[in-house]
This record gives structure tokens, sequence and C-alpha cells, in this order.
């Protein structure tokens, strides 16, 4: 990789050892993508959840943020993804002992590198908006979806510590979604319907990711008539994310890179894959619990905007919980905030639902809650979620808000 | 039978093991539970088998980013694969291999997980950008 004379004062350990790690790091990655330079970046956005970060990763971040201050400081804006703990609630929702005291570590060192503590991973709704052509070195695979698709910036998946690498110095190498050609769809997916709610976009990208054939892989969606939304694009951008490794999509007339379906293609894209309703269905019924009981209920990943948590406080205003069934929904400190304001978070709190607030629910230690409350099986409205949980120990089932609320008052799937 | 099966990219020690393989896709928080050193997700086809120590070779990356951070955090504490082998791998993947000095090689000219059974001894080298199916 080609350093300017700036990278290779890092290089040299000029401007401290946090900065010269990060680039040494950054160029091995560059190296093996053939990266020929690096790119600078607007703002970064860093995963660190303690169950992710483990104590390995703590030590590193706690031997980093050690070093002076003109040394450790982030040179963009750094913003954060969920935490995995909070406070209110680690106790009740019995995550492990060490849990909280990690947490607080974790929080220690972020703070001291300057990152700002966002504990988002919906930034580009609630943070600062993505902007067309912008580079940037974001954390999380849905939020990487909506800033490459729906706001034609650019970013790769800069995983956890890759994204402090880029605080650190600044930049990324400049490979994939950096580059125009790796932008361009080479699988094709053509809509029989038109997707009606949130769970049916999340199921469109779980369909459309298991279908893909890798990172590189970019898919174009044509047929969609109207402009859904954006938080049926965070559904959607977040399942392809997770169930294909895809860091961007196009639809054709609604995101900015795809004005026409040549626009967005390459010229050897694949022939298309029609996707009906049926498929979709499908899809959802992949997911299957060993009985219709249901012990918890979770609206995650994405963390809910306010608008769904409109929604949710309108369903279960007045109703109570079954008992033996919980009811979680993870969203920002300052949803939540928006939402008791607005006497939304009161009317889910007295269904007996919980607000998780800067947090998800699966980098919550979500194996060890798990088996502490006696939860197996989970209905969600995410696909992405439904995805993530098996590997937790949980049974998990995907139905829309509406089918996963009834659950959470009967106790019970019905068909 | 021996062979050899050369890798557009690469990075890592050279380590020799035996070869873990499947056609699934692989992701750390999603396949994996980290504590046992097994394969958690019952669809995956691992499902129950230790990877600790073995040469993992797999299609491709799955979605998730916590990978990058939890190599690290598997090499530690002594229950990690010896080396990451795909068809096509992500972002997330290379990140953590480095943090971790995990050796990673993707990128081949035909499907690699139809080519070496489970149980073979093989030989990773990146410096060489290659597979070797010792017997």
């Amino acid at each position: 990789m080609r350093l300017n004379e700036e990278e290779q004062a890092i290089a040299a350990g000029a401007l401290g050892e946090p900065r010269r790690m990060a680039l040494e790091q950054q160029t091995i990655v560059g190296r093996y993508f053939g990266a020929e330079d690096f790119v600078p970046v607007a703002q970064a956005h860093l995963m660190a959840d303690g169950e992710a970060v483990g104590e390995a990763g703590l030590a590193l971040l706690e031997r980093l943020a050690a070093h002076p201050e003109a040394e450790r400081r982030v040179r963009v804006p750094t913003v954060t993804d969920p935490r995995g703990v909070d406070r209110r609630l680690c106790a009740k929702l019995q995550q492990p002992a060490y849990a909280e005291a990690r947490e607080q570590r974790i929080v220690a060192a972020l703070e001291a590198f300057g990152c700002l503590m966002t504990n988002t991973c919906i930034n580009y709704q609630t943070v600062m908006a993505p902007v067309l052509g912008e580079h940037l070195a974001f954390g999380d695979t849905g939020s990487v979806n909506y800033a490459n698709g729906v706001c034609g910036a650019r970013s790769n998946f800069e995983g956890g510590v890759a994204a402090l690498w880029a605080g650190l110095t600044g930049r990324v190498p400049r490979y994939g979604m950096h580059l125009d050609q790796a932008r361009l769809a080479r699988s094709r997916f053509r809509l029989t319907f038109q997707p009606e709610e949130l769970t049916q976009w999340g199921a469109l990208g779980g369909v459309i990711g298991r279908a893909l054939r890798s990172y590189w892989d970019i898919p174009v969606i044509e047929g969609v008539e109207a402009p859904p939304g954006s938080d049926a694009l965070k559904h959607l951008g977040a399942a392809l994310g997770s169930f294909g490794s895809t860091p961007m999509f196009h639809v054709v007339g609604v995101t900015p890179e795809a004005p026409t379906l040549a626009a967005a293609s390459a010229p050897d894209a694949r022939a298309p894959i029609e996707i009906g309703l049926k498929d979709l269905e499908d899809f959802a019924a992949s997911f299957a619990m060993e009985n219709d009981n249901v012990d918890l209920v979770v609206f995650a990943a994405p963390q809910i905007s306010l608008l769904e948590l409109e929604r949710l406080a309108s369903l279960l205003d007045g109703q109570s919980l079954a008992a033996g069934t919980s009811l979680l929904a993870a969203t920002t400190e300052e949803i939540a905030s928006a939402a008791r304001r607005m006497g939304l978070a009161q009317k889910i709190e007295a269904a007996g639902g919980q607000i998780l607030e800067g947090v998800c629910f699966y980098q919550m230690y979500a194996r060890e809650i798990g088996q502490a409350n006696g939860w197996r099986n989970l209905v969600t409205n995410s696909a992405k979620l439904a995805n993530i949980i098996g590997g937790y120990g949980y049974n998990p089932a995907l139905a829309s808000m509406e089918r996963c609320v009834e659950a959470a008052l009967s106790g019970r799937l019905t068909p | 039978m021996t062979a050899t099966y050369w890798a557009a990219r690469a990075m890592g020690p050279r380590v020799i093991g035996e070869a873990l393989v499947a056609t699934d896709g692989f992701s750390a928080r999603y396949d994996l539970d980290r504590l046992k050193g097994i394969f958690s997700r019952p669809s995956h086809r691992l499902f129950g088998q230790s990877y600790v120590g073995k040469i993992l070779i797999l299609d491709r990356a799955k979605g998730g980013v916590a990978s990058a951070w939890m190599f690290n955090e598997m090499v530690s504490s002594g229950l990690a694969p010896a080396a990451l082998v795909m068809n096509r791998t992500n972002p997330v993947l290379a990140q953590g291999a480095a943090l971790a000095g995990l050796a990673l090689l993707d990128g081949f000219d035909q499907h690699i997980t139809a080519l070496v059974e489970s149980g073979a001894q093989v030989e990773v080298d990146p410096d060489h950008r290659t597979l070797k199916v010792l017997g």
C-alpha cells in the first residue's frame, strides 16, 4: 500500500503507539484485500459490547487508553454501537456478575479515546445521517447497509476494533465499498408483490441474503413501486447484512445509486430471481419453536425507532402480558427519553413490558440471561434477531409486530 | 491423497492441523458457543463439534461484526481454531484474524469445501498462499 507522508509518520510511531498499532492493523487488512492506499473518513461507529470484547479486548483497550491524551484521542467523530448492559436492568435481567464491572471499564476506556457514547445501531436515524459520497467507517452490518444503500455513503464493515483503528487514524484502507466498481450489483431480484409491513421487509432481506454468494455480491431489487420509508429499509438492510454478509443494496427508483436498473448493475449481473409473498412465508416458516408457548417477545436488532415504539405502545395500551411471558423493546437512550416524555414508555411498562435503553438484546450476554430466566421460545419481528439468536440457545419465531404483541398477551404464538 | 490449492488472499502464520470442513458459512457470534469451544447453532452442519485447534474450512463469511473482537478473545482463552480457510471471506473476519494473529486464506478457483474432507491433515501456508492436504 502507498503511504503518504503523514501515514509514514504514524507507521514510524511519531504520533504514538495507539495510532501506530491502528495503522499497522489497517495495513494488514488493506494489503489482504488489495487496497492501494488509504481514504479519509468523516466518522467512525464502534461496536464494543462486553460479550464481544471479552477480557482480552478489554485489556487491549485499557492498554491503549493509558497513553497520553494527544496519542489516544480519536481524530474523527467516533460514535458507539449499543452497549451490553443497561445498568438499570442488569440485576433484573440476571446478567452475569462480571458484566456490569466489565461494562464500566469498557466505557471508561472508550471515553478516554474521546468516543461519543451514542450507544446505538440506528445512528443513521438518530445521530447524523450519512450523505452521498461520504467515506465512513461504520461498525454494524445494518448501519453499513443503510449508509451505503439508502444514503449513498461509502463504508465497509469496520468490525469492532477496526472502527477504533479508523477513529485513531482518521482513515481506512481503500477497497470494497469505497470503490465504484465494487458497489455495482451482481445479483438481481424482482418482486412480484409489495411488502406491507416491517417484518416483511426484514424477511425480504433474509431471502435475498440467503441467495447471495458473499460480501462482494451486491443485490439490486426491482419492482418496488413506492419508497417504503426509513424503518422498512432499516429492516431490509439489517437482514441483508445478517443473512448475506452484504454491505449494501440497491432498490431501483428508490436508492440514490439506482435511478435505473442499468445504473446500479454490473455488466455481468446475473438474470433476475423473482420473489413472491410465498417466499417470505416460507422464510418465516424456517424458524420454528419447539411448541407454541412463548417465553419472551423481543423488539430489537435493529433498535426500534420512535415510530415503532409508538406503534408498540398503541398495541399494548390498556393490556397485560400473559403470566410467564416477558416483552423487551430495545431502543436508544434518547428515543426512550422522548417516549417517556410522550407517555409511550408508560403504556408499554404498564402492560408489563420493559424498554431496554442504549443496548440491543443479542449483545446483552443473551445466552446467560436466557438460561437464568428460563427463556427458550422467543418471538420477534426482526429477521436479523431470528437469525442470530438460535446460536445462543433460543428457539426463535418470526412474526409481525401485531402477532408478536398477541403472543405476548396470550403467551402463545398462534398461526 | 496429497494436493495443493492456491488462495487469492492470505495472512497470518503457517500452521498444520486437522481439517474441519462444512459447506456452511461462518460467524463467531452466530455459530459458536465460545465458552465451550463448540458450534452451537442447531442448523449448522458442524453443530455440537469442537472447533478448538482445528483448521476450519468453510464456504463464506456470514453477517455480524463481532468476530473482529471475538477471535482475539478465543485465542487468548485457548478456545480458537488454528486457522480459517474459506471460499470467500469478508472484512470482519480479516480484521479479526489480523488482531488475533490467526491464519486466514480465501479466494480459491474451486469450491475448497468440496476438495478437503474433515479429519485430513492440512497445512496452511500464508506466505505461499497455499492449502496443502498432507494426507
